[in-house]
């Protein structure tokens, strides 16, 4: 793996939990990691028996068009193979401005916390 | 008449990248918590400048942005212009329609920075590049906006 560029954070961990992959986004996202983060968690998907992407963004402070659509487009590959996206902890900052710009995820399975989106993916069904 | 505050100084920052995309938020988040907004006020102003500056950055081909205080004696607001000598935009009410992108996007970049501030102005030249205003005030809690009640 390369290393970070300076001035540029670490690539954003991927934790496993069973068949669940658990993601926590913090602070401040370039947009070249949110990218990497997409392909990094479509391959570790397709690659072990994960059923369930918890995306936590409780230590993210805003959410633009671009993070958005990064986060839609997880979801949606997630799915497409086989495996359910939980985004866990939005802050309600960042949602009341998320409504205003217009942009509602809509397909997007969310939870308060961590705790509660790992028992909706327990829970089964969709 | 709206004049810039003595307090914080107008700061000009480039956008050439995706890290300095990161550095505009941070200093907007600065600016807008130093002149009293409050959290949700500044959330919705540091993602305008998130849309705004990537538009500069990906669209303008990188330019600048400019963080000014404002205070017109009875509220203290922020103004933040992006500007760049991109290929400009050609029809701007078109690119003012939500879900309206010549690129890759979800098209709610400038018509959602429009509704997050409170004063918002695109000026573009096709050839010649563009420039984007937007203002907010800080509201008194619980929001009661002027004109109102
Ligand atoms: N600074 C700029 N210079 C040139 N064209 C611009 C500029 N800003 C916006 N545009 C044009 O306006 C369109 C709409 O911009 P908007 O930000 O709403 O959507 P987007 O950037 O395409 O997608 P996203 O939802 O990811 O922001 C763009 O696709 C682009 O054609
Ligand atoms: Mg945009």
């Amino acid at each position: 793996m390369s290393q970070p560029l300076p001035g540029q954070s670490a690539q954003v961990p991927v934790l496993a939990l069973g068949d669940v992959l658990l993601v926590s986004l913090q602070g401040e996202l370039h947009d070249g990691m949110a990218e990497q983060l997409q392909h990094d968690i479509s391959s570790r998907i397709s690659a072990s028996e994960v059923t369930g992407v918890v995306i936590d963004i409780s230590g993210v402070d805003i959410v633009d068009s671009f993070l958005g659509r990064v986060l839609a487009e997880i979801a949606s590959t997630a799915a497409l193979l086989a495996a359910r996206t939980v985004l866990a902890g939005m802050r309600p900052a960042v949602a009341i401005t998320l409504v205003e710009l217009g942009l509602t995820l809509p397909g997007l399975v969310t939870a308060l916390d961590v705790d509660r989106a790992l028992e909706l993916l327990s829970q089964g069904g969709t | 008449m709206m004049r810039p505050s003595g307090q914080a100084p107008a700061t000009s920052l480039p956008i050439g990248s995706d890290a300095d995309l990161a550095w505009v938020r941070q200093q907007v988040r600065q600016y807008a918590a130093q002149l009293g907004f409050g959290l949700v006020q500044q959330t919705k102003l540091v993602t305008a400048a998130s849309e705004l500056a990537r538009n500069t950055l990906v669209h303008g081909g990188g330019g600048q942005a400019e963080i000014t205080a404002l205070d017109d004696g009875r509220s203290r607001g922020l103004r933040m212009r992006f500007t760049d000598q991109g290929p400009g935009i050609r029809d701007l009410e078109l690119a003012m329609t939500d879900g309206y992108t010549t690129g890759g996007g979800l098209g709610l970049g400038l018509s959602g920075a429009k509704r997050l501030v409170h004063e918002f102005h695109v000026d573009t030249e096709p050839g010649r590049g563009t420039t984007v205003t937007a203002v907010a005030w800080v509201t008194q809690v619980p929001s009661s906006r002027p004109g109102a009640g």
